[in-house]
């Protein structure tokens, strides 16, 4: 007879994918990181010049704070906008062929292209576009305003628009698990609205938004291309940073960026778990 | 109850505004890429024209925009198919006991949150060091993988989880070899999940960008090559292009879903 194929057989695949494409990279980076370089080629060896170069420069310091500083910002709004979403979905559909219709509604955009997404926002931001048409129509201001579009602004607004599905899926999900009768246990002692939602679903619901705020901050502390594109560079970032020193081929300057980018991601995130415990979620 | 009515209603419309949010842009450029020929960028619009469509397909106006589809399309398909073998048998093993088992699932949670630049980086570096060049059929490949998996691993581990045990103990008892019970009795189970994790894998890797940017090599994929259009282009032909690629997107999406949708009834019915 046929016998069962061994476990850890079956996990070879996953195991030497992940080994290959992700493992030995970030390894080539972490040591990359140390090489030396010159106009043409790496070369290699142990120096911290790299490290130095990057944590001396005033330009990485505020840049690090801008890239922060556009992770909090995006994952405030996006926390706000996914958590309601999500609270809408699971309380307040009643129907499960509709709480389904409009999950996919919710989860189709996250397949779609990214970068036409970011593009599309240009009928809407540009100088000509609708929004500065509109204001002028109303005779709220007599020049087109120059900030909507290639600004901070349209970056967050971008971030916003890509990465709230990365919120809504995980609390979604745990708002889903969360005992119906515990709502009606609160709301039959007494508990309005927002009583119910300070008490029994937020504290309930926090592995979903430890899981979402780890995706948001993550992509946007890694983003280079929402940035580059929306600010018309004229935003910096950490990713940016990389870019230009990649397109420059100083890969060991941006090595060093990247290595300790992966430190503050993992900071983070480390400072997200301890929070809040999403073992459970896993 | 009145106060629930009023926050039924503000609810409603958040969500209703938050979908016009989700969509309102891309329907807006699906519109804008029938400008006239004289028409630009934003409203209004100056005539009614297929000009920019046709504009695509001229190799001279927009790069290689035919091979960039192409290699995406190819890439995507292999991505896919990879996806969803790697995954059902990870999926498969994690239900079991073996070595090294909670460091791959950490390995596999990692993957999905490694910001992507860095992966993009480090594969252009192993490959530059290794002395191969880098193709999109091998180290973009892996790139694409290292984010396509991830999602198909935790797909398959959430489906297992939930998986009823006692339908494989007694297609066991019937006599059953272990591969009649999965091809029998698991695979028609699963087949609904692994028709999601060929979709994510598939639309994730078309429009995979930055972990392509270093590992694709010297032929663009279609993420790439827009991306180079947004620089240096500044007509509709933009938009031509992100409707066509968007409403590829949508069939595959709409494609996925239905036959999820029929398998299902098809079950019940």
């Amino acid at each position: 007879m046929t016998r069962a194929i061994p476990a850890w057989l079956q996990a070879t695949p996953l195991a030497l994918v992940l080994g290959v494409f992700l493992l030995i990279p970030i390894l080539t980076v972490i040591v990359v990181s140390f090489w030396d370089y010159d106009q043409t080629r790496l070369i290699p060896g142990f120096v911290l010049d790299n490290y130095i170069d990057a944590l001396t420069e005033g330009v990485t310091w505020k840049t690090y704070l801008s890239t922060v500083r556009f992770a909090v910002i995006t994952w405030a709004i996006t926390l706000t906008m996914g958590f309601t979403v999500a609270y809408f979905l699971a309380f307040h559909v009643t129907s499960t062929l509709w709480q389904m219709v409009f999950f996919q509604l919710c989860t189709i955009p996250f397949l779609t292209s990214n970068i036409i997404r970011m593009i599309s926002w240009i009928p809407f931001l540009g100088r000509n576009g609708l929004i500065n048409q509109a204001l002028q129509g109303l005779g709220l201001t007599d020049h087109p305003l120059d900030f909507l579009l290639f600004s901070d602004f349209a970056v967050i607004l971008a971030f916003v628009h890509l990465y709230t599905l990365f919120m809504v899926v995980p609390i979604f999900n745990t708002m889903m698990r969360i005992d119906r009768s515990l709502l009606e246990a609160a709301r039959d002692a007494g508990a309005g609205f927002w009583s119910v939602v300070r008490h029994v679903v937020i504290p309930l619901s926090l592995p979903g938004v430890a899981i979402g705020s780890i995706f948001v901050i993550t992509l946007v502390m890694g983003d280079f291309i929402t940035v580059r594109l929306m600010s018309g560079g004229q935003s910096a970032s950490v990713g940016v940073m990389m870019m230009n020193a990649m397109s420059l081929l100083q890969y060991p300057a941006a090595a060093a960026h990247a290595v300790v980018l992966l430190a503050v991601v993992l900071l983070m995130v480390a400072a997200i778990l301890r929070v809040v415990d999403i073992r459970k979620e896993l | 109850m009145r106060n629930r009515g009023l926050a039924h209603t503000l609810l409603a419309s958040f969500f209703a505004l938050f979908v016009l949010f989700l969509y309102g842009p891309t329907i807006t450029i699906a519109i804008l890429s029938f400008q006239g020929p004289e028409g630009g960028l934003t409203f209004p619009m100056r005539g009614v024209s297929l000009r920019w469509f046709a504009n695509l397909f001229e190799t001279q106006a927009v790069g290689d925009f035919g091979g960039s589809f192409t290699r995406s399309i190819a890439l995507a398909c292999i991505v896919t198919g990879l996806t969803v073998a790697i995954a059902l048998l990870a999926g498969l093993a994690f239900r079991r006991r073996f070595a090294g088992a909670t460091a791959l699932f950490y390995l596999t949670v990692a993957s999905l949150i490694m910001p992507s630049i860095l992966i993009s980086l480090g594969i252009g570096l192993m490959f530059n060091i290794a002395d191969l060049a880098p193709t999109w059929y091998t180290s973009a490949l892996g790139a694409h993988l290292t984010w396509t998996l991830p999602f198909g691993v935790l797909i398959m581990l959430a489906v297992f989880n939930r998986f009823d045990r006692s339908l494989e103990e007694a297609a066991r008892d019937l006599g059953a070899t272990p591969w009649q019970v999965f091809r029998h009795v698991v695979l028609p189970l699963i087949t609904p999940s692994l028709i999601g994790v060929a979709l994510f894998g598939f639309t994730l890797s078309y429009d995979e960008f930055a972990r392509s940017i270093m590992s694709a090599g010297s032929d663009n994929t279609l993420p790439l090559e827009i991306y180079g259009m947004t620089t240096n282009v500044t007509s509709p032909v933009l938009y031509a292009l992100g409707t066509l690629t968007t409403v590829f997107s949508f069939m595959v999406i709409l494609g996925g879903l239905g036959a999820v949708v029929l398998l299902r009834r098809g079950r019940i019915g």
